[in-house]
């Protein structure tokens, strides 16, 4: 063989060599780099207001939304589609719950708000079905399926109840969108952190012992304490914030929020699905190389439909989080927030091209777009000058990846 | 040749059209376990549309195929791969985002009872077969588009052996091949061949094909325009069919003349 890597190496700084060897995505090094540099900044320019115990609670429930759908997002554009109908989607399965659980079934039944979360969900199943059949097996790019159903569903959420607004929603419901009791408290929170950080201890020892069982290359052991103390390090410093942000008029501390909880399950689901099994592995073949994946004996078109069921299954859950929060359904839910969910996904290292994409990389976009929003209506911004500026951050942003790629080769 | 054994493939009287295009017309081969059939001609003569046929990439419009001495009808990739055939195609079809251990094994991983990836298993497996085609090849968990070309071919190569194939096809495998890796290739080809494999060798460079195969096809147009043992021709007359679609005039088999 005439090229071994041996040579073909320049000779890299101590840091390179230590990131390389970490096996950290170095694009996913520089998002976290750029998102503290934001966040300090924006601390400085809101006097000390975003950094927050308050604000910073605020913030991860504004993200929440958009984070659960862009890791739909991500596979989606991974597999070389996009979804414009998202936003529409997730507003017409808003309606049709708040619909079914206010005026439909029995407003104080228990049964009523997990029956209408189930009924959303199928509904967000059976629009994936729909909107996937059409890409997949008729052929029909994603780009036009999908800005159908970015029209045809907002029309649905008008219909549901004419235009008119749906309120209240169940008390119990009402919990899930991270209102003044929708947050676990103090103690289980830092059960739950604790937990966390023994099972990311656990995982990275046995991914290590494999490895050496194996005898594979591994990482240098110093390097691995360290990861693992960033990590562990960064999980405290989440429950802390959350729990010193307290209940009004009192000093009882809230804990993480129940969407932020729904979205780390969300986002710890949607990586092990990408990550580790077949569906996720197509996902990125698919994305890659199509022709490849259908010679390699991938049905292109089932995994393609299962994007878009996934697609909508998320939907439903955003919904349920927006209309607990706003404790009503209303037709306008989700407007243009396709917009922001794609960008997140992008913003995040997503591919146009295809074939590759991370699930926590989408999750750092939709925290980076969000706190710029959040900080800018802080600044007093209205809501035209928001939308200029995250328009821009969004070409910025693939302005600054495009160059990083090109550089790389 | 060994006529008195079933043939591994009888393709018979196979035609593909695309639209006006007659990519393949009225094309009838066989082989041997143990046997390398070159298939010999132009660009845009119809060998890989042949090729492709076989591997179920694309379907037949007519004729058939007989693996075994049984009619089978292969509809997609997978029906191809489960009658032992495998494939190396011009492109190499490889999923370019993702690593070598996870081309290897696309559409056939190594999974736990829950259907969970065996990641190590397939890494294992990876680097062993890497080991065999090419003891340098040790970024085997980098992505394939940061590989050489040759490194890629490398890839696709230890795809197709990897599974045990019966029948091998090999669409231009050495394209993209250094002098090394050539050797190597032909090396594999020659010790395939001796474990009873049959192969369908695709190739426009002339020494291998004198030296790995043991009859050739050669087509123009879609056509076949003559099948012969290796030891009947010559390289002019090869060209000849290739060029011209027919053999020079007066010719005779070289091993009789
Ligand atoms: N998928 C296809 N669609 C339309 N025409 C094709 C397709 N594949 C091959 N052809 C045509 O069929 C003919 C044979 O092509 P091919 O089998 O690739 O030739 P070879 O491998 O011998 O160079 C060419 O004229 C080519 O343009
Ligand atoms: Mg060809």
């Amino acid at each position: 063989m005439t090229d071994t890597n041996l040579n073909t190496h320049k000779q890299e700084s101590a840091l390179t060599r230590i990131i390389r060897a970490s096996e950290v995505d170095t694009r996913m090094l520089g998002m976290i780099v750029v998102l503290v540099v934001i966040w300090v900044g924006l601390n400085i320019a809101t006097g000390g207001i975003f950094l927050s115990a308050r604000n910073l609670y605020n913030l991860a429930v504004q993200t929440s939304v958009v984070g659960i759908m862009a890791t739909g997002m991500v596979l989606v554009i991974v597999a070389r589609h996009i979804d414009l109908s998202v936003g529409s989607v997730m507003g017409f399965i808003g309606m049709v719950i708040a619909w079914l659980q206010v005026d439909i079934f029995p407003l104080n039944a228990g049964w009523n708000w997990p029956l209408s979360i189930a009924c959303g969900a199928t509904l967000g199943i059976l629009i994936g079905i729909f909107q996937g059949w059409f890409t997949a097996y008729r052929g029909i790019p994603a780009f036009v399926v999908t800005l159908g159903g970015m029209l045809a569903f907002r029309g649905g959420a008008f219909l549901v109840t004419d235009g008119r607004t749906v309120a209240p929603m169940n008390k119990t419901y009402q919990l899930l969108g991270g209102g003044i009791d929708g947050s676990i408290g103090t103690t289980w929170s830092m059960i739950l952190g604790i937990i966390a950080i023994l099972v990311i201890a656990l995982g990275m020892y046995r991914s290590h012992a494999s490895r050496v069982k194996h005898g594979f290359p591994t990482k240098p052991i110093w390097l691995q304490l360290v990861m693992f103390a960033v990590i562990a390090a960064v999980i405290f410093g989440f429950v802390y914030i959350m729990n010193s942000y307290n209940k009004p008029r009192s000093d009882i501390g809230r804990g993480i929020p129940v969407p932020v909880l729904i979205l780390i399950a969300v986002v710890i689901v949607m990586t092990l699905l990408s990550r580790i099994t077949k569906f996720g592995r197509y996902v990125y073949a698919i994305g890659a190389n199509p022709e490849a994946a259908e010679l390699s004996g991938i049905d292109v078109k089932k995994v393609t439909t299962f994007i878009f069921v996934i697609m909508g299954i998320l939907c439903a859950i955003a919904a349920v989080i927006t209309t607990a929060r706003l404790n009503a359904g209303t037709n306008s839910m989700g407007d243009s927030s396709e917009l922001l969910v794609i960008a997140a996904a992008i913003i995040g290292g997503t591919s146009l091209a295809g074939g590759s994409g991370s699930i926590p990389g989408a999750i750092l976009g939709a925290v980076i777009m969000q706190s710029i929003e959040n900080a800018m209506i802080l600044l007093g911004a209205g809501s035209g000058e928001r939308m200029v500026v995250m328009g821009l951050v969004l070409i910025v942003a693939v302005w600054f990846d495009t160059a990083y790629q090109n550089s790389k080769k | 040749m060994t006529n008195n054994k079933t043939p591994l493939i009888e393709m018979k009287n196979i035609s593909k059209r695309f639209g006006g295009v007659h990519a393949v017309e009225n094309v009838s081969i066989n082989l041997y376990p143990g046997e390398v059939v070159g298939i010999l001609g132009h660009n845009g003569a119809g060998k890989s549309t042949l090729m492709k046929m076989l591997s179920g990439a694309i379907e037949i419009d007519e004729g058939e195929i007989i693996v075994n001495g049984k009619k089978a009808s292969i509809k997609n990739p997978r029906e191809s791969r489960a009658l032992g055939i495998e494939t190396i195609y011009q492109t190499l079809a490889l999923a370019d985002t993702l690593d070598a251990s996870a081309n290897l094994f696309l559409g056939r991983e190594i999974t736990n009872a829950f259907g969970v990836l065996n990641e190590a298993q397939m890494e294992l497996e990876t680097r062993k077969v890497m080991k065999t085609l090419n003891p340098n090849f040790t970024n085997i968990t980098d992505p394939v588009n940061s590989m050489s070309g040759g490194q890629r071919q490398v890839v696709a190569i230890g795809r197709a052996i990897y599974f045990n194939a019966k029948t091998l096809v090999m669409d231009e495998p050495t394209a993209a091949l250094g002098p090394a890796e050539t050797t190597m290739v032909k090396d594999l080809t020659l010790r395939l061949k001796t474990e009873g494999i049959g192969i369908f060798l695709i190739s426009h460079d002339m020494g291998d094909v004198f030296e790995l195969c043991d009859r050739v096809m050669v087509m123009k147009n879609g056509k076949d325009v003559g099948k012969f043992d290796i030891e009947e021709v010559t390289r002019d007359d090869i060209l000849s069919l290739i060029i011209a679609g027919q053999l020079p005039e007066g010719w005779k088999p070289r091993n009789k003349k």
